[in-house]
């Protein structure tokens, strides 16, 4: 208990440098809350992916398309549960910085594929009888605050329509929740058959294949015997765990963990040394008084402890300030605008931050710590 | 006013000589300025990397024409015809092949990436023979060009840095073919050098185009003939067309990216530039602190605040600015050049790039390093000047 007197008179003695110190180890957490949250948005589709569905696309490009038939052919190879197909529609809503997902699917194929996303026996029932409705995830509708019964224009940038038109109109009559926090929720499911009827052109053609195996330990090889069985044949398929192909889709864009590691480091090392800095200045300055409390029957560890815990203190409560700052910074909403499918600080992370905090009241303080530790109370007085 | 500025310099000379003694927080201090604007330029250079690749994409009197409605290549299409009439539009330039129009394919096919080995979408343009002439300093570096209506490619040299099995002799898989790779180019950077090229009428039938395209590139006799063109193709009947200056089109694809980078980039060096901010006034707030009967006696000595505070300043400006200096070095020497690829949303494949850290970045950078040293030293600065001088004088 006299520790924590102690620790605490001292940290109150210079409010503004304690102050200072703060506040930069609390921006070093917010900035390492925020990156995380970044991160998180490029990676969640990649560990929520199910380890039991396969993705099948065409083997040249994805641009290139593969027969809606393909479906039938692949629940029939050994090892298949289900097979649904998706293709992508690229459509505008109202301005292209608006980007979310549109893709036509087979409604009772997709609520069995995707366990994951939550829907009401109602919705499910209405988007069966509208056929040119639409299935939304909450996060999406949130962000343009629609509500259900409304209509919603969708400008085709790939599809047009049999008419002519670019304008397609759909009616949101279903919203979908995530089942778990990666769950992207910013999808926007319309109905196959609507899609192939109203297109212009393509009738009979898909993006591509979401397969799921019965067993996940036979994926590799349902995976090879999808490719063999369209092998030699006018559109050839490559077909890969869906957590590889969502990897392989961030990968695109960049090493994004690197970059992000990169600029963390560079926080940390220099929020490092000013706590650092201000650590050694602490103990430097009160030479005289460590020596007093030496020679009043402190023991040599107990100065140690004091001078670490000091910097414990001061990192634990920047970095929880920090990291609750940050969070309340992620939940105002993502940087782009609503175009990351999910935006949250993970709860690893949560904890990677804490572990941070420690790490950095040892680094900053134990240097300080050792020099208090070995001061000779004589020398020290005389100082 | 001779005998002010005369203080100003013996206060200053005073402080700066005195920085030695405090080395461990001045370093402190100038490390963390360093840090702050060496990230910074770091991700700033990625976005200046990017626009630099579109501008440089665009010919000073070159157009590109797509289908009306829109906004890149791989959305467009063209018929055969279309693209005939539209080679045929006054302003044209010409020379010994006839007019400077090239109409082309673009698709996108899966290459390994060889930073991971996973695919990536990577261009494949289908060009005439004309596409040559069109790009500025397109030169052949090494092998030679394809032939026409034969099954070879030529690659961009950034696309062969980036991605996997595009030397020359290695061949690639399309349409259940290989087609080997013949040369590689370059356009002095650029969006064509992340592409692979192979001859239009080899592409369409692969892909199953019939006698389509996607866009026609093509060179204009001067810059100002563009609106005679222009008008020239959508008033024609026959035509549903959007014609565009290629610096027009470029910017509009990289602006998405460009964008999020920079306001990404900014974003991170604000909140960073804070926390050095704090660095500072604390190293500031320190270093007066410890000065502060020399700078008591000072003033007893009949030396004025003004003075004082232009010494603080002074003393937290340079610290700022070698650190803005040391991190714009590191920044520079790290990042420019650094090659890498990325998605371009917009054509939903890969661009690959340099990191650009140019003169205009690193001032940016230094300016904001002098920022920080003049938020962090002014108010330990005022503090100094108000201090009561026989309270100080008394202290320690």
């Amino acid at each position: 208990m006299k520790y924590f007197y102690l620790i605490f008179s001292n940290l109150k003695r210079k409010k503004l440098r304690t102050g200072l110190t703060l506040l930069s180890i609390m921006v070093a957490f917010v900035l390492f809350g925020y990156l995380t949250a970044i991160q998180q948005a490029f990676v969640a589709g990649v560990e929520v992916a199910g380890a039991d569905r396969l993705i099948v696309r065409h083997k040249v490009s994805l641009i290139q398309l593969l027969p809606k038939n393909y479906e039938s052919k692949i629940e029939q190879i050994d090892g298949v549960d289900n097979a649904l197909h998706a293709t992508w529609f690229g459509g505008i809503y109202q301005e292209p910085k608006n980007f979310f997902a549109q893709m036509p699917m087979e409604p009772e194929d997709l609520f069995d594929m995707y366990p994951e996303y939550i829907i009401s026996d109602e919705h499910k029932a209405a988007w069966l009888e509208s056929r040119s409705g639409v299935l939304a995830g909450r996060g999406l509708v949130e962000r343009f605050g629609w509500k259900l019964g409304d209509r919603i224009p969708i400008n085709a940038t790939i599809w047009m329509k049999k008419d002519g038109g670019r304008t397609w109109e759909f009616d949101l009559v279903a919203i979908y929740d995530g089942a778990e926090k990666g769950t992207d929720t910013s999808q926007f499911f319309f109905r196959y058959d609507f899609f192939d009827e109203t297109r212009a052109n393509g009738q009979g053609l898909v993006g591509w294949y979401t397969v799921r195996v019965t067993d996940p330990d036979r994926a590799a090889e349902v995976a090879a015997a999808i490719d063999a069985k369209f092998a030699n044949s006018p559109r050839e398929t490559k077909t890969e765990p869906e957590g590889a192909f969502v990897q392989g889709f961030a990968n695109q864009i960049g090493n994004i963990g690197f970059i992000i590691m990169s600029i963390m480091s560079a926080v940390f090392f220099t929020i490092l040394l000013v706590a650092g800095n201000t650590m050694a200045y602490t103990v430097r300055e009160r030479t005289n008084e460590l020596a007093v409390l030496k020679a009043i029957g402190f023991t040599d560890r107990g100065v140690l402890g004091m001078v670490l815990g000091e910097s414990l203190a001061l990192t634990t409560l920047g970095g929880a300030i920090g990291l609750g700052l940050a969070w309340l910074l992620v939940s105002m909403g993502d940087p782009t605008n609503g175009s990351f499918p999910v935006f949250y600080i993970p709860v690893r992370d949560l904890l990677i931050g804490c572990i941070l905090i420690v790490a950095m009241a040892f680094v900053a303080g134990i240097i300080p710590a050792l020099q208090a530790q070995k001061l000779q109370i004589a020398d020290a007085l005389r100082r | 006013m001779f005998n002010w500025i005369s203080q100003i310099f013996a206060v200053t000379r005073f402080s700066i000589r005195s920085l030695p003694q405090r080395k461990g927080s001045s370093a402190a201090a100038l490390a963390g300025i360093a840090g702050v604007v060496a990230v910074m330029i770091g991700v700033l250079s990625i976005a200046q990397g990017i626009l630099k690749t579109m501008e440089s994409s665009a010919g000073e009197e070159n157009a590109i024409v797509l289908r009306s409605g829109s906004d890149s290549e791989m959305m467009s299409g063209l018929l055969g015809d279309d693209t005939r009439i539209i080679a045929e539009a006054p302003g044209i330039a010409r020379n010994d092949i006839g007019a400077m129009a090239s109409a082309e394919l673009f698709v996108i096919i899966n290459l390994p990436m060889r930073s991971t080995g996973t695919d990536a979408n990577v261009p494949l343009r289908g060009v005439k023979a004309q596409a040559v002439h069109l790009r500025e300093n397109f030169k052949l570096i090494e092998g030679r060009m394809f032939e026409q209506g034969l099954n070879e490619v030529i690659v961009g040299q950034g696309a062969q840095h980036e991605f996997a099995g595009l030397e020359i002799g290695a061949s690639i898989e399309v349409a259940q073919e290989f087609w080997p790779v013949v040369g590689v180019f370059e356009t002095g950077g650029g969006l064509a050098e992340s592409e692979i090229w192979v001859d239009a009428a080899v592409l369409q039938p692969a892909f199953r185009r019939g006698n389509s395209y996607q866009s026609v590139y093509v060179k204009l006799e001067s810059r100002d003939a563009f609106d005679e063109f222009k008008d020239s193709l959508t008033s024609d009947p026959r035509l549903n067309v959007k014609p565009m200056r290629e610096a027009e089109y470029y910017d509009s694809q990289s602006t998405i990216v460009y964008n999020m980078i920079t306001g990404l980039g900014s974003l991170i060096a604000v909140i960073m530039g804070l926390g050095a901010i704090f660095g500072a006034l604390n190293t500031m707030y320190t270093a007066v602190a410890g000065r502060s009967r020399e700078i008591a006696t000072l003033r007893a000595l009949g030396f004025r605040a003004g003075p004082v505070v232009i010494s603080v300043l002074t003393e937290s400006l340079l610290l700022a600015f070698l650190g803005g200096l040391l991190g714009a070095g590191l920044a520079w020497l790290a990042f420019d050049g650094f090659r890498a690829a990325t998605l371009n949303w917009s054509s939903f494949s890969a661009i690959t790039f340099a990191f650009d850290v140019n003169t205009s970045l690193l001032a940016q950078g230094i300016f904001f390093a002098m920022l920080i040293g003049l938020i962090g030293g002014l108010f330990p600065a005022i503090r100094a000047a108000r201090m009561p001088v026989a309270h100080a004088l008394r202290e320690l």
